[in-house]
């Protein structure tokens, strides 16, 4: 007996996908509104990425290929369990290449590469709520969502300029999605913000706190700031020093306790697909 | 009518079938206009196979199915039962309903969500002819510009789209052929 047979098709019973596929189908009717869904217990712990990987299992099909990224990484704890997780309890083929995948699971970046119309990106979320670290009650929050009444946030991004001199917010960068709901796009760098206005079919799970959202393809998601301070897509002033590439996000590694660090693509694939190419950073070829 | 046909028509195999079908549903409300072929169920006349497969794919226990004038047979309730098990209930608690347009005018009868939850809304199945891409102008999200689908009239859209963030979300179906409008779409005559 195989072990896809211990299971049903991708973990979920089907009465629990159905319900998954419910919220999924009214989130993407309402652009950015967090629709409440019963979360099951996954056999990971909460911050694990359980709101996106119950997503991806309503959503999987036995011909999909599945790519999962944790920070752009493919090689990284997370995104090794939750990619084996499928491959047992759904036997999908799994890939590292951003262009072969047709579901992408994400913790905290979108690919460097345009996604497509075949492709739908999963978003792992802690703390779906905009709102919540300005107004923790769900009941207030719920009542602001319901009557527009952002306020609060843009006098947040007001604070963050009156005592850094600019918004200091760098990931989870609050959205303004399709002229209605601020929405927090998961704790991606707010370098990606401008991505959202994507092909592919963007859909956010947070298994903790029950919420599942949607962006449709072509959404309007606009980063919100002031006229004389406007939004701009930020990451470090260098270039990657494996692959050379100047236009992707950079994580910073330090080396050594004497102070050396590199910067490298966060995306994983993008770099080595670079280097495969040809593409050479300062530091490509040594073995630091 | 047998007594078993109601146990026929069914997903051959459930999970996978239910997997497809809702990569064509969430594919056609996710890009408004677009039009998918879902093949997987066979459920008795008047149901369309497109209808049959959104209710084995949505409906279950937990969801009030409304069956309007037409589809509402003996038939197409035991079928409903047997398969789904989903509640036949009156417009007004309905999260699901089918039928032809004629029998779900006036849609005002069906729940539109409240502000604070907007997605406690029903889903309409409307049952149609032919689905082509011509005819009313769709805009909004899921559409790069524009596109064009036919639908039954384009005031009664018009009017849902103006309840935004409320209102209702239809699925179009004819022979296996599904697709969809959010309320989330302007719609103004082609």
């Amino acid at each position: 007996m195989s072990l896809m047979d211990d299971y049903n098709f991708a973990y979920l019973d089907e009465q629990t996908k159905r319900m998954i596929r419910r919220a999924i189908l009214k989130g993407l009717a309402v652009p950015g509104y967090q629709v409440p869904f019963a979360s099951r217990e996954m056999p990971m712990p909460y911050g694990w990425g359980t709101g996106g990987v119950q997503v991806s299992a309503a959503t999987l099909t036995p011909d999909d290929t599945l790519k999962v990224i944790d920070q752009g990484a493919d090689d990284t704890t997370n995104a090794v369990s939750i990619r084996k997780f499928f491959e047992r309890t759904a036997g999908v083929a799994t890939t590292e290449e951003t262009t072969e995948a047709s579901i992408i699971q994400t913790r905290h970046r979108i690919p460097e590469v345009d996604l497509t119309e075949d492709q739908v990106l999963v978003y792992q979320v802690p703390i779906p709520e905009p709102l919540r670290f300005l107004e923790p009650r769900e009941t207030e929050t719920r009542k602001m969502h319901s009557l527009e009444e952002y306020g609060l946030m843009h006098v947040k991004l007001y604070e963050d300029i009156s005592r850094h001199g600019n918004i200091s917010t760098a990931f989870a960068y609050p959205v303004m999605v399709n002229d209605r709901y601020v929405m927090d796009p998961s704790p991606i760098p707010k370098f990606d913000n401008p991505k959202m206005e994507m092909a592919a079919i963007q859909l956010f799970g947070a298994g903790r706190e029950q919420r599942i959202y949607a962006v449709p393809p072509w959404t309007k998601v606009v980063s919100l700031d002031f006229e004389d301070y406007p939004f701009e897509a930020s990451k470090a002033d260098h270039s990657c020093e494996l692959c050379g590439s100047d236009s992707s996000y950079l994580d910073e590694v330090i080396l050594d306790d004497a102070g050396n660090r590199m910067f490298v693509c966060s995306d994983t694939d993008y770099c080595r697909s670079r280097r495969e190419a040809g593409h050479q950073g300062r530091l490509a070829g040594e073995t630091v | 009518m047998t007594a078993t046909a109601a146990l026929t028509g069914g997903f051959a195999n459930a999970p996978v079938d239910a997997a497809h079908a809702f990569r064509a549903i969430m594919t056609v409300m996710a890009r408004p206009g677009e039009i998918r072929s879902v093949t997987q169920a066979t459920p008795p006349a008047p149901l369309s196979v497109a209808a049959g497969t959104l209710i084995l794919t949505l409906c279950d226990p937990e969801t009030g199915l409304h069956l309007a004038g037409a589809c509402d047979t003996p038939a197409v309730r035991e079928w409903v039962a047997f398969h789904t098990g989903a509640p036949i209930v009156a417009p007004a608690d309905a999260v699901f309903a089918v039928g032809s347009w004629a029998d779900l005018s006036p849609v005002s009868q069906f729940p539109i969500g409240t502000p604070e939850y907007p997605d406690r809304s029903a889903s309409l199945i409307v049952e149609c002819n032919a689905l082509t891409a011509s005819g009313a102008v769709l805009e909004g999200p899921g559409i790069r510009d524009t596109a064009h689908l036919s639908l039954p009239e384009t005031a009664a859209f018009a009017a849902n789209h103006a309840l935004y963030p409320l209102g209702l979300d239809f699925f179009f179906t004819a022979g296996d052929q599904v697709a969809a409008l959010p309320r989330s779409t302007a719609v103004r005559e082609g």
